[in-house]
């Protein structure tokens, strides 16, 4: 065996090495130096006595009997005693056991890995913005609040949708902001309507939103095509409905040509129509969901606007609405004056549903993807999705050429905006290798793999988004990775079925993790 | 092509080719209906390069006032903590900053481990046997508390102190009238919940209580009394706590608090003008498959080895759709980090030398201000890091405008939020303000209210 290069997590992973571990099976210490070092949290670490914190010096007279007893915490929290240099090479090691975007191609369908400029850690980093305290008084936080009102401005203009709230934490708080919202419109107007419209499509969090603001999902069905079925949408269309959710492009990748007349059904029965954001990267400056008759569009500035995804947040998750929507925004409302200055007015909306969260939203979100619209401008934004749909048709093509699309194929149409979604069925029938299986393997070829079994509704699914800032010889690259793996599979599908090989750990058992909790360290 | 994209003019020739269109608008036309494509640029300034950029955002970031720029002893819910230059340095590696959730726990062992580490650490931290991986802040937490609750027992009414941070009061209202329930709200008296007017308000229709420790007023309230009142009825008892106090404060396990929840931005984070932060969420076993959010759970590998993956999925939103416990997706994994990076920084001993050093300071801070003239204390409440003036007779805002000319933002003027203390001023301290700067604060408050009182008596006259 060729000793495995472990400098990097993905790199050179050392794949013909590995093709022989399922016959060989790989030892319970593990193949690569990683795998070797057993897995030690930091509360296993250190010793009793070591600190990485120095107090400041008491300064004061010190006073007793300050705390009552009763108040009194008895035993401290048992945590971890560790000096600084420990402290840093064990989250240093714990980071080199992560896939990250800035390594590798990381084509994660619906979640839009786009490159995240550096400039913007850098201007979000600048004291003015990350040591401003949110209550700061407006006359001296005008810099923020210009900012923000820019912001507003920009996401109103890229939406078609002139009200702007930068204030939910994340698209799913965006979302709920929409349905409540909605839930406020019919109310004002002396109606309760309690049924949400969602598309067997759409993201779980449409649902589960719905459910949260008290009303009940009604799911409407999807077309030959891929769109909305517009005779389903029409017989549960009435006036009981509220609101129906929808994504354009939806999570297929495809653009519901029925748009107008969806939305004018919608608006016929006196419904809202809501835009889930997380597909705007297919559409910025090509169309805008305000055009398309939109009420209400939540935005993912981690996802369009570039903020890092962290690991799973910081997100953010503005809203833009209509005229009719704008009375229930929530409050405070940023608002400039006629001098040109900028205040928050706590009670700039008059019907507003109120708070979603403390303070003004994300602001340090709202510092990186204002960087990146001055970056990019109007002209830039479209071209980010040009590109975007260009890259996702031309790695769909790759594919093709490649001879996967009969174990991979399309799932619906002939081409997509700016991601699209594979079905795996026929790679699962004939080679014996399931959607997880191609998606472990590709792991060992150092890329991350697509989205997996989502959308629902396609058997086996594979949902590619590739994004705008990724080369032609990447998305070369990862077609042929996938080629390989299928060609691997037809000679050999335990292969597939046994990887990862290379990686941090090896498949992981997550229904012993369900049955079983381990939530925490246990510690003695 | 963008400073960001690569597509050359000879890779777009091969690209479309490859697909088989001649433009790239033929992509967005066999799409997009014609009657919605926008056929025009988007009116927005034009990019800049990056330099200009950087320039932009500088004279943006100039024109606040920063806690780098004044000495700031404003808190109320975000506090100026100081954040440790590992945590800049950690945070800033690719490999935590640019992933996204651990679909494959195979390759995001980092983060699953790290997410393991911050649940142990908050457990610890509250005395409470399980926690999630973080919502989004303080506020949120605590109508998704709320929801935990609506959805555990159905009750329709929700008992809320008034020292509960007027957000988290606001949010809570907000997601409430969402899904069903109504609010019921409970004065303060002495400083802290009035405990009579509480015990009335709580019977067998009560879905959830809400308390704030230490309260808004910065006053310690009796926490274990406050759960204790509720404990013959059917409500789940929510405590939002201030994580840095914990180190000295009983913690919330030992009190009979169910759900405790708080603002994580006091734990390494910065104060970002209110985000982002994370948002703690801790509760009592018993509501482990209600929690909302991420969890990260032990398990092993096809070969033994330990490893971390998302445990207990069947809560969240991609599997239970309108089922859910909750709409949330992820959690605030990255500000999370810096939570549990700054927990170990602190250290065991550290967590309660700072409370220590912030009980003595805020103590010396609070008796050194009463003793000015006009001001007194607005109660007498043990007070950890926080406490509450009263400016009899005087403009506060007026009163905060003077002194931050003078270079010191004294603290946050309550009468915004409490009519009932129309002259209340609440006063943060952090490990950042020595008794240098508490004497500084001092002598400008005293100046700033001599002052206002001269210019008040001069318009009187």
């Amino acid at each position: 065996m060729n000793v495995i290069n472990d400098n990097k997590l993905h790199g050179d992973p050392g794949i013909e090495a590995h093709e022989l571990h399922h016959e060989i099976p790989v030892s319970a210490e593990g193949a690569t130096p990683m795998q070797r070092d057993r897995a030690t949290t930091i509360f296993e670490k250190g010793a009793a006595g070591r600190r990485a914190f120095v107090a400041p010096k008491l300064d004061v007279p010190e006073v007793d009997g300050l705390l009552p007893d009763a108040l009194r915490r008895t035993a401290p929290a048992r945590l971890p005693e560790v000096s600084e240099p420990e402290l840093v090479r064990h989250y240093v090691k714990l980071s080199r056991r992560n896939f990250d975007l800035d390594t590798g191609f990381y084509p994660l369908g619906s979640c839009t890995m786009k490159h995240n400029p550096r400039l913007h850690e850098r201007v979000a980093s600048l004291s003015g913005h990350a040591r401003l305290h949110p209550l700061q008084a407006p006359e001296r936080s005008q810099g923020a609040l210009e900012l923000m009102y820019n912001l507003e401005r920009a996401l109103g203009e890229v939406s078609g949708l002139p009200h702007v709230s930068l204030q939910p934490s994340a698209g799913s708080h965006g979302e709920l902001a929409g349905v409540l919202l909605t839930r406020a419109f019919h109310e004002d107007r002396g109606q309760v309507r309690t049924k949400v419209l969602t598309p067997d499509t759409a993201h779980g969090t449409n649902p589960a939103t719905v459910t949260m603001a008290g009303m009940t999902v009604v799911k409407v069905g999807t077309n030959p095509d891929g769109g909305v079925d517009l005779d389903d949408l029409r017989a549960k269309a009435d006036d009981s409905v509220a609101c129906l959710m929808l994504t354009n492009p939806n999570t297929l990748g495809i653009f519901d040509p029925n748009i107008t007349e969806i939305a004018k059904i919608v608006h016929d029965v006196g419904a809202t129509l809501y835009y889930d954001g997380a597909n705007l990267n297919a559409i910025m400056g090509k169309a805008r969901p305000g055009d398309m008759g939109f009420d209400i569009v939540h935005f993912n500035l981690h996802k369009s606007f570039t903020q890092p995804h962290g690991g799973g947040g910081p997100g953010s998750g503005p809203i833009a609405v209509s005229e009719r929507m704008k009375p229930y925004l929530m409050n405070p409302r940023i608002v400039r004056e006629d001098d040109g200055s900028f205040d928050l007015d706590d009670h700039g909306y008059e019907k507003s549903i109120g708070r979603l969260r403390g303070f003004q939203g994300n602001y340090g979100c709202f510092v990186r993807s204002y960087a990146y619209i001055c970056s990019l401008g109007g002209e830039g934004l479209t071209d980010a999705s040009e590109t975007a749909v260009l890259n996702a048709n031309y790695l769909l093509a790759k594919l093709t050429e490649h001879g996967v699309a009969d174990k991979l194929p399309l799932a619906f149409g002939d081409g997509c905006m700016h991601e699209f979604v594979l079905s795996g069925a026929p790679m699962k029938k004939e080679l014996g290798i399931k959607t997880l299986d191609l998606a472990k393997r590709l792991l060992d070829h150092g890329y991350h793999p697509p989205t997996v079994y989502f959308p629902l509704l396609v058997d086996e699914a594979l949902l590619v988004e590739p994004t705008e800032t990724e080369t032609r010889e990447t998305l070369d690259g990862f077609a042929e990775a996938i080629a390989k793996i299928l060609t691997e599979a037809e000679q050999d599908p335990l292969i597939a079925q046994n990887a990862p090989y290379t990686t941090p750990v090896r498949r992981l058992d997550e229904a012993r993790a369900a049955k079983t909790p381990v939530i925490r360290q246990p510690l003695g | 092509m963008t400073q960001y994209t690569a597509v050359t003019d000879a890779d777009l020739a091969e690209m479309l080719s490859a697909i088989g269109v001649s433009s790239v608008q033929e992509l967005f036309d066999r799409q997009i209906p014609a009657d919605v494509r926008l056929g025009r640029a988007l009116d927005l300034p034009e990019g800049m390069p990056e330099q200009e950029v950087y320039g932009h955002l500088r004279e943006l970031a100039r024109k606040n006032v920063s806690a780098e720029d004044e000495i700031t002893f404003l808190g109320a819910g975000m506090y100026d903590h100081y954040v440790p230059a590992v945590i800049d340095m950690l945070l800033g590696r690719s490999e935590f900053l640019t992933p996204y959730t651990p679909y494959q726990p195979e390759v995001s062992q980092g983060n699953l481990q790290a997410m393991f580490e911050y649940q142990t650490a908050i457990s610890e931290l509250t005395g409470l046997p399980v926690s999630n991986a973080s919502v989004y802040e303080g506020p949120s937490a605590v109508a998704s508390a709320g929801y935990l609750a609506r959805l555990a027992n159905g009750k329709p009414k929700f008992v809320v102190s008034r020292g509960l941070h007027p957000h988290s009061r606001d949010t809570l209202a907000t997601y409430a009238h969402g899904f069903g329930a109504e609010i019921v709200e409970v004065p303060l008296k002495d400083g802290v919940t009035d405990p009579d007017a509480w015990a009335e308000a709580i019977d067998g229709e009560t879905g959830a209580v809400f308390f704030q420790q230490p309260n808004f007023l910065g006053a310690v309230e009796d926490a274990a009394a406050l759960a204790s009142a509720a404990k013959d009825s059917p409500a789940v008892v929510v405590g939002q706590y201030d994580p840095i106090p914990l180190g000295i404060l009983k913690p919330p396990g030992e009190c009979g608090v169910d759900v405790c929840v708080g603002e994580g931005q006091t734990l390494g984070n910065r104060l970002d003008f209110g985000g982002p932060s994370f948002g703690f969420f801790a509760a009592t076993e018993a509501y482990l498959r209600r929690m909302p959010g991420r969890i990260a759970g032990e398990t092993v590998d096809a070969d033994g080895r330990r490893g971390f993956v998302l445990t207990l999925q069947t809560r969240e939103q991609h599997i239970r759709r309108e089922k859910a416990t909750s709409n949330i997706c992820t959690a605030q994994a990255l500000n999370a980090l810096a939570g549990v990076v700054y927990l170990t920084w602190l250290g065991k001993q550290g967590l309660v030398d700072l409370g220590e050093l912030l009980l003595q300071r805020t103590h010396y801070a609070r008796s050194a201000l009463v003793e000015l003239e006009g001001v007194t204390a607005l109660h007498e409440q043990p007070v950890v890091r926080e406490f509450a003036l009263d400016l009899e007779g005087v403009d506060v805002a007026a009163v905060i405008r003077r002194c931050q000319d003078a270079g010191v933002n004294p603290g946050y003027a309550l009468g915004r939020d409490y009519e009932e203390f129309p002259n209340g001023l609440l006063v943060a301290l952090t490990e950042q303000r020595s008794k240098a700067d508490v004497d500084t604060l001092v002598e400008v408050l005293g100046a700033a209210i001599a002052a206002e009182r001269s210019a008040g008596v001069e318009v009187t006259a």
